[in-house]
This record gives structure tokens, sequence and C-alpha cells, in this order.
């Protein structure tokens, strides 16, 4: 299972500085705390994917044996340690988003971009994951791409996030219908209202 | 010292043990898979789960802390249901393969599942199925029978010190594996196939070629370095089919090195099975009346000043002695245990040994390693070393090339002048080494054998004296053999007689024509090329260098076909004992040079090898008590002179390849093109 060979890794100054920024939140002795948010660095860098070269570069970083850093990087699902679409669609298909309907979001998401769970569109633009609980339930159906939570979805809202992703525009994360953020969907209801 | 309760008994154990070791101390057996005696703990097999009154759950007691007042019971019905429930687990994703498993009547999950199992699986879903990995030529991988104890992971980490090994993945999908394929870079690997609580791994070359029950079992020790580590040699019929470990706190613990294990092929292949004579520039077999009378008239026609005697790296002390006794007798004093030339001082005992002792490393607070690679010349050395690095505040320091030794050492220098300069006082290190409580040094073969040796070991002995190496109760001078046979072959004084030539004078000798026979026993790490027109008796085991040059062959026994004494760096006098029969007409070498007195007419005074023995103990008291290091009384050795200043360089340049047995052997043909042919000059470890 090893990963796929790439070109040789290592971290841009920028991200040298923020690593080493990093690094010195823990305490003197303990720098392979860093190994986790250094992973996301190299991530990030790399176009969302750690190559083994990145993988021996952050270990080189922390003084650690390379197999550590494997370790860890196999064991975190959010590591990607093969090549990925630009955006990572992840939806979650745990029981309370299966009840709100994931079902049609995937469905949605599969016919729009013409790929399986697992796989990339041709263009490398999207790459389509099945996820378990992302602790947004009470938002139910889920997905996560990039950085942001699309939250209250269907398979419309689903397919218009998509387009616009594709369009090359930023389409607002949080809920997707008339709703501010977790509070009730009839409306405001406090204490005080009861 | 807390005081707890097990089943009802009152059991006092130190603070820090666990309850697992408690249980232990009163002779109750707690089963368990990933718990070691000598690995960290990791508490993930749960099989060691027994009862603690106040705890709602069963706890596992090998990762518990014994505290005063608990109570704990390991014979309840819950214990026993909880570890049957741990073993139902362990079991669904195991093959249930045993009848064809090499591990199957010796492994530890087949024992416990006939304890703690039950007698019918209930699991009928689909079992999961693991690839292989591919580990090198040594420990074979049968992944989809692991059952994740890591106690591998442990081993390769700690003891082994190379972080090669590691869990990939996680749950449902977690993997023992190195991520990257290679194969695991130590010369301690094997010991990963003893640890192996199933057979997940096993030894690639015992692979499905013989069932434990059909083995017959030898207690003795090893040959393959100085250490005289302690083996158990497994063999069926006139074949030794493997090599084990036996526990010995004072030398190998439970551990041996691959060169220790794997080697055993060797015994098989290039043997010597019956005496040949050189005839007509070719050697033809012989019988052994024609081959020693022809030995007999070569040394009886050359007369005891023109024959000489080399001794090689796995002769045992016996038959030293029975050819010390006869050249004495033919007025010969060219005899030399010596063949690499190391300039070792034969007359004072302590400064020739490993006088410390490797378990004595393990007191030591800075160690200086003179001209020595102890990875390569002694793994399990290296390995106390890495042990005592591992408890922290110890110091490692060395003059020679640079070394990856699994733990930091310090470069001082890499020849004789820092040793020259620590020695004359100037350098800083020796404040270090003054300051320290029990510092020790190890001075290796690659410092001694040199022309400059001696000096080398004069300037050895004085920042011994100067930086109070030997103190009240402590001897941190330490040298550190690789052969076998020296140690012994010094005690008994196989060294020049008065006038005698050492092997470089040899070798001239038979270059000029001035020593006309040479008797090499098993010598075959000598440049046979130098032995000119000398007529050469070669009494040895394996077709080598020695034999090749050899004018008349006399057939001896390896280290597990005879019952010989060898004495190890640190003078300890330990017995092998014979595991199968020397091949053919192979015999004991003893036996040989006694048959060999009575063709030329000069019968040695013994006829069976207790009166051997006896002759040698009435000569060398220490060497009658077995299995013990009582050290030597220190006085000065070496002679000043100068010193060349050449770097120091370690003997070993592979560590897979050094004696006969090795050469012959497949397994370490195969580790030496794999680890030293790809690797060499980037390691480091290559001197």
């Amino acid at each position: 299972m090893s990963a796929p060979a790439a070109a040789p890794f290592a971290f841009t100054p920028a991200n040298v500085e923020q690593a080493n920024a990093i690094v010195a939140k823990y305490p003197q002795g303990k720098q392979q705390s860093a190994l986790l948010p250094l992973l996301d660095l190299a991530q990030r860098q790399n176009d969302g994917w750690l190559p083994r070269a990145a993988m021996d570069h952050v270990a080189a970083f922390l003084g650690l044996a390379p197999i550590r850093v494997y370790e860890v990087a196999t064991f975190y699902t959010m590591y990607n340690l093969r090549p990925i679409g630009r955006h990572h669609v992840q939806v979650c298909t745990t029981t309370p988003c299966w009840l709100r309907g994931s079902d049609q979001v995937l469905d949605a998401c599969k016919k729009r971009l013409g790929v399986d769970v697992g796989e990339t569109t041709p263009d490398g633009k999207f790459t389509l994951s099945e996820v378990e609980c992302l602790a947004a339930c009470v938002n139910a159906p889920v997905a996560w791409i990039g950085d942001d939570f699309y939250e209250d979805i269907d398979g419309a809202s689903m397919t218009r996030i998509l387009d616009d992703l594709a369009a090359g525009k930023q389409p607002k994360p949080g809920p997707q219908v008339k709703r501010q953020t977790s509070a009730p969907v009839s409306g405001a209801k406090t204490l005080k209202d009861a | 010292m807390p005081k707890l309760t097990i089943n009802g008994t009152e059991v006092t154990v130190d603070a820090g043990k666990t309850v697992l070791q408690a249980c232990e101390q009163i002779g109750i057996e707690i089963p368990r898979f990933c718990y070691h005696d000598r690995l960290q703990i990791a508490g993930n097999c749960r099989m060691c789960l027994v009862e603690m009154e106040k705890s709602p759950k069963p706890i596992a007691s090998c990762a518990m802390p014994v505290n005063e007042g608990m109570v704990i019971r390991t014979n309840t019905a819950k214990v026993k249901k909880a570890r049957n429930g741990v073993m139902e687990f362990l079991l669904i994703n195991h093959p249930l393969d045993c009848p064809i498993c090499d591990q199957g009547g010796e492994c530890d999950l087949q024992d416990q599942a006939m304890a703690y199992g039950l007698d019918r699986s209930r699991y009928t879903e689909h079992k999961r199925a693991v690839p292989d990995k591919d580990l090198g030529p040594l420990v074979e991988t049968h992944m989809t029978r692991c059952i994740h104890c890591t106690r591998c992971i442990r081993f390769a980490t700690d003891i082994a010190g190379v972080e090669e090994l590691g869990t990939m993945g996680r749950g449902e999908h977690m993997e023992i594996g190195t991520y990257v394929e290679k194969a695991l870079t130590s010369e301690l690997s094997g010991n990963m196939i003893d640890l192996c609580p199933v057979g997940a791994l096993n030894s690639k070359p015992y692979a499905y070629t013989a069932r434990t029950w059909e083995l017959v079992r030898t207690e003795t020790i090893d040959v393959h370095d100085a250490l005289g580590s302690n083996i158990n040699v497994n063999a069926r019929g006139r074949e030794v089919m493997r090599v084990l470990p036996r526990l010995n706190e004072d030398i190998n613990e439970e551990w041996i090195s691959d060169k220790t294990r794997f080697a055993y092929d060797g015994l098989r292949r290039g043997r010597l099975d019956q005496p040949y004579v050189r005839k007509n520039g070719k050697l033809a077999p012989a019988t052994w009346k024609e081959a020693l009378s022809a030995t007999a008239g070569a040394i009886t026609g050359a007369g005891g000043g023109s024959i000489a005697a080399i001794a090689g790296d796995l002769a045992c002390v016996e038959s030293m002695t029975a050819l010390k006794d006869l050249f004495d007798q033919l007025g010969s004093p060219h005899r030399d245990c010596r063949q690499d030339g190391a300039q070792l001082d034969p007359s004072v005992r302590a400064g020739y040994l490993f006088n410390t002792t490797i378990a004595g490393i393990e007191e030591s607070d800075v160690c200086l390693l003179i001209g020595t690679n102890p990875r390569w010349e002694a793994a399990l050395v290296n390995a106390r070393l890495r042990k005592r690095y591992l408890r922290g505040g110890f110091r490692v320091f060395s003059i020679g090339p640079r070394l990856d030794l699994t733990f930091p050492v310090e470069t001082l220098g890499a020849g004789p002048e820092t040793l020259e300069a620590i020695a004359a006082g100037g350098h800083p290190f020796v404040e270090t080494l003054s300051a320290a409580k029990r510092p020790m040094m190890i001075l290796g073969q690659g410092a001694l054998a040199r022309a400059d040796g001696s000096a080398i070991l004069a300037a050895a002995w004085r920042i011994a004296v100067t930086c109070r190496l030997v103190r009240d109760g402590w001897n941190g001078f330490n040298v550190l053999h690789i052969a076998a046979a020296r140690v012994g072959g010094l005690d008994i004084g196989f060294v020049p007689g008065k006038g005698g030539l050492d092997v470089s004078g040899m070798l001239d000798g038979a270059s000029s024509g001035k020593t006309q026979v040479v008797y090499l026993l098993g010598a075959d790490e000598i440049d046979v090329r130098r032995l000119g027109s000398a007529f050469v008796i070669y009494q040895g085991h394996h077709g080598d260098a020695g034999a090749n040059r050899a004018d008349v062959i006399l057939p001896g026994a390896a280290y597990t076909e005879k019952s010989a004494l060898y004495v190890n760096t640190e003078g300890r006098v330990q017995q092998t004992k014979r595991v199968v029969f020397p091949p053919g007409e192979a015999r004991e070498d003893w036996s040989i040079v006694r048959a060999l007195s009575e063709a030329i007419g000069a019968r040695l005074p013994y006829d069976n090898l207790a009166e051997l023995r006896q002759r040698i103990e009435r000569a060398h008291p220490h060497l009658a008590e077995r299995g013990v290091a009582p050290g030597a009384p220190w006085s000065s050795f070496g002679h000043e002179g100068r010193m060349d200043q050449a770097p120091f360089r370690s003997p070993i340049d592979d560590f897979y390849m050094t004696n006969a047995i090795c050469r012959a052997s497949e397994t370490m043909a195969a580790c030496s093109a794999l680890y030293v042919g790809s690797t060499a000059g980037k390691t480091g470890t290559h001197g």
C-alpha cells in the first residue's frame, strides 16, 4: 500500500515560517506534537494530498523516523495519500444525515459529476467521498467541501453548489435553506416565545 | 512496597511492578500476547484481563501498576468469560491454518486457544486477508495470521534500534508493515520471529522444512562471534534445522544475532568429509592412514625449527592445546592464534579480556570506543550499549570511523593522533572520562591488528590508568574480540614461544622458504598466497581458502559436531555439545592431533577428552570453572612506541561473511548481497 512516487517536496519559505510557528507552540523536546498540523500544512501546499516525499520532509523537519509519520498519516482519513481533485466533496451518510436525505445528495453528486464514490472527475476538479459523521447533525444533511460545511442541503442545492464550484465561483457556505446557523427552521423560538 | 491480595493470597511486590508480574511472582499464569518482559508495555491484546475489586470491568493486568490494598481475582467466571471473548475476537480474522503453519506446535495462540478458546467458531462472515510483506531474506511474513500485538514493532524500535516497522491504517484495515517495502536493516531481526506469538513472522530459511515436534534440541553455544551466545540447536536426524537463542542474562539475554541464527545452512555445504592428499598438484581423496603418514612425513622431514602452526577463529581450546603440546614435543616455538596479527599481550590476561563484562555495560556511564564497530563485531554488545543508552545518562564516544550504532555516538577523531592526545592528557575528553563514575573503554581489533598495535595498546593502558578506568570493584578496560577462538588461544599460550615467529613472521618465512611446513588449524583468514612453497596441512571443516592451498587436508568437526571448550571475550569458559556427528570421515579435532602425534612417534599423553581436559585444567586452573567471568588481576601491558597515523578501521567489512561457515551459507550470501552490497559506504556501518 505504498504511495505513488512523486517529485521532491520541501516547505515553501512562507510555510517554513508557519511550520516553525506551529512547532514553537509545544514545549522544548515535545516538537513531535506538531506532527498533525504540519502534515496538514504539507497537504495544503501539495494540492490536497501527501506524497511520500512530503511525509519524509515532515519527518526530517521534526526529527522523527519516517515510519512514525507514515503511521499517523495512514491512521487519519483526512490525510489523502493519493492525488485528489481540486474540490474534495465529502458527503456525510451517517444515520442523521441519511434520515434527512443524504442518499439524494449523494445521487445528485454522482449525476452532476459523473463519477462514483472514491473517484475523481477526468478534469481533476472534483473528488467524491462518502464520510462518517461530520458532527453537524443539527443541520443534516451535510457535505464538506474544502474548508467549508454546506448544510441543510438536498439534491437541487447540492447540484447548484457543484455548478458554482465548476464555474469557479465560491458558493455561500452554511445552511442552504432560510435559516440562521443552527437556529430553528420554523423561525425564532426562545424561552420568551414559549 | 505495596501489598495486594491475589485470589485470597497476600503478596508484597516492588512498587512499579504490574499486576501481571505480581501474579507471576506467586506462580499464577496469566495468558498474554502483547506483553513481553523485555519490551515496553503496550496493553493492546487484552488477553491478560483479571478482575479487580471496585473496578466495574476487568482490567488488563499487564498495564496496571500494583497499588496498596488491591484485591485481584484471576480465577472467577467473569475472568474466564472475558478471556473467552477476547480469544474469540482474536480468532475472528485469524486463518486457523495451523496444519500448514510453521508456528504450529509452538504457537502461543494455539496453546492459549486450547485453554481459553471456544471449541467452535460462531463467526460466519468473511475473514479479512492481508497481503504479505517482503521483509528481506530472513523473516517470512504471513500477515493474515497477525493479531496486532505489536511486539515486532516494539522490538525493532527499542531493542534493535531501527525504526522501520509500524502500524498502517486503522481498525479493520490496520496492518503491520514498513509502508515503503524494504528489508529490515537490523542484525537482530531474527529475534522478531521468536517474539511473534503467532505464525505471522516465520524464519524464511527454515520455512516448511521441519515440524517442531520432530526436532531434537541441544543446548550449546555459538562461535560466530567472540561472545559465546547461548543457543539451542535443533536437529532432525543428521541435519541442523535451525538455531534458537537460549536465555543467558550475562551474555545474550534472550536474543541472538542473525549470523548466529541463520548461518547454519553453511554447515551442510562445502564440508570436508574425508582426508585429501595433494598428488601431482591436485588434491586427491585419501584414507586417514595416508593423510596422517603424509603429514607425519612432512613434519619429521622438516624438523622443529621450520614447522609453524596457525590457529583459526573457530578453533577450540582442546585442539589448540593438543597442537601446542605436539609442537612443544617437536621443539617448535612457532605457533600463533592471532591470525589477524592483533598485537595482544598474552602475558597479562586483563589486557585482552572484556573486563567490564557484557552485563556490566549497564552500570557504565561513559564509554569510549576505539577502532571498533560493535554493531558488526558483536551485535549483542551493541544491543547492551543501546539498552544502557535508553535508560539515559550514558554517553558514547568513538575514535575511528563514523558509526551508525542505533544510538548517538560522538566521534572524537579518526586515528592514533586523537588516542595519543588523550593518553598525553591534553585532550578535553580526559576530563569527561575522569569525571565519570563508571567509565569504560572498548578497544577493538581494528586498533590492535596493525603494525603499531602494541603501541596503541600501551596508549590505551595509559588512558586506563590516568583516567582511573580501573578502580574499586570496577574494571573499565575492555578488548572486544571477534573470534571465538582468540581468548582461549591466548589463555593456553598458543602464541610464539621463545624465539618463535608470529603469523606475519611465519608467512614471511614460508615465502622465503625458511618455514617448510605450516599447520593451519582452521585458519582461513590469512593471506594464503604468502605461504609460498611451504607444505601446508589444513585441519578444519570447510573447503575454504586454507583447504584450497593445502597439501594435506585433515577433516575436522564444526562447533555443532563436537564437545569443545571456548572462552568468550569476557574470559567466560563455555562448552559446546555435540548436536550431530561430523559428516563422513571427519573427526573431532583434538583426536586428529592425537592420532597425528602417534603417526609422528611423539605420542601425546592423553587418550580421551576427559584426560585432555584434566591436562588443560591442571595447566590453566582458571579454565576449570565454566560459565563465569571472574576477571583477571590488573597490571601493565603493551609496548610504548611510535604510532602510525593511519585511521582505525573496523576489521569486519561484511557482517555476514566473517568465517568459513558463513561463507558457505546461502542465507548469509543473500544477506551480504542485499545489505552490504547495496549499502556499502552509505550507512557508516561499513568500516
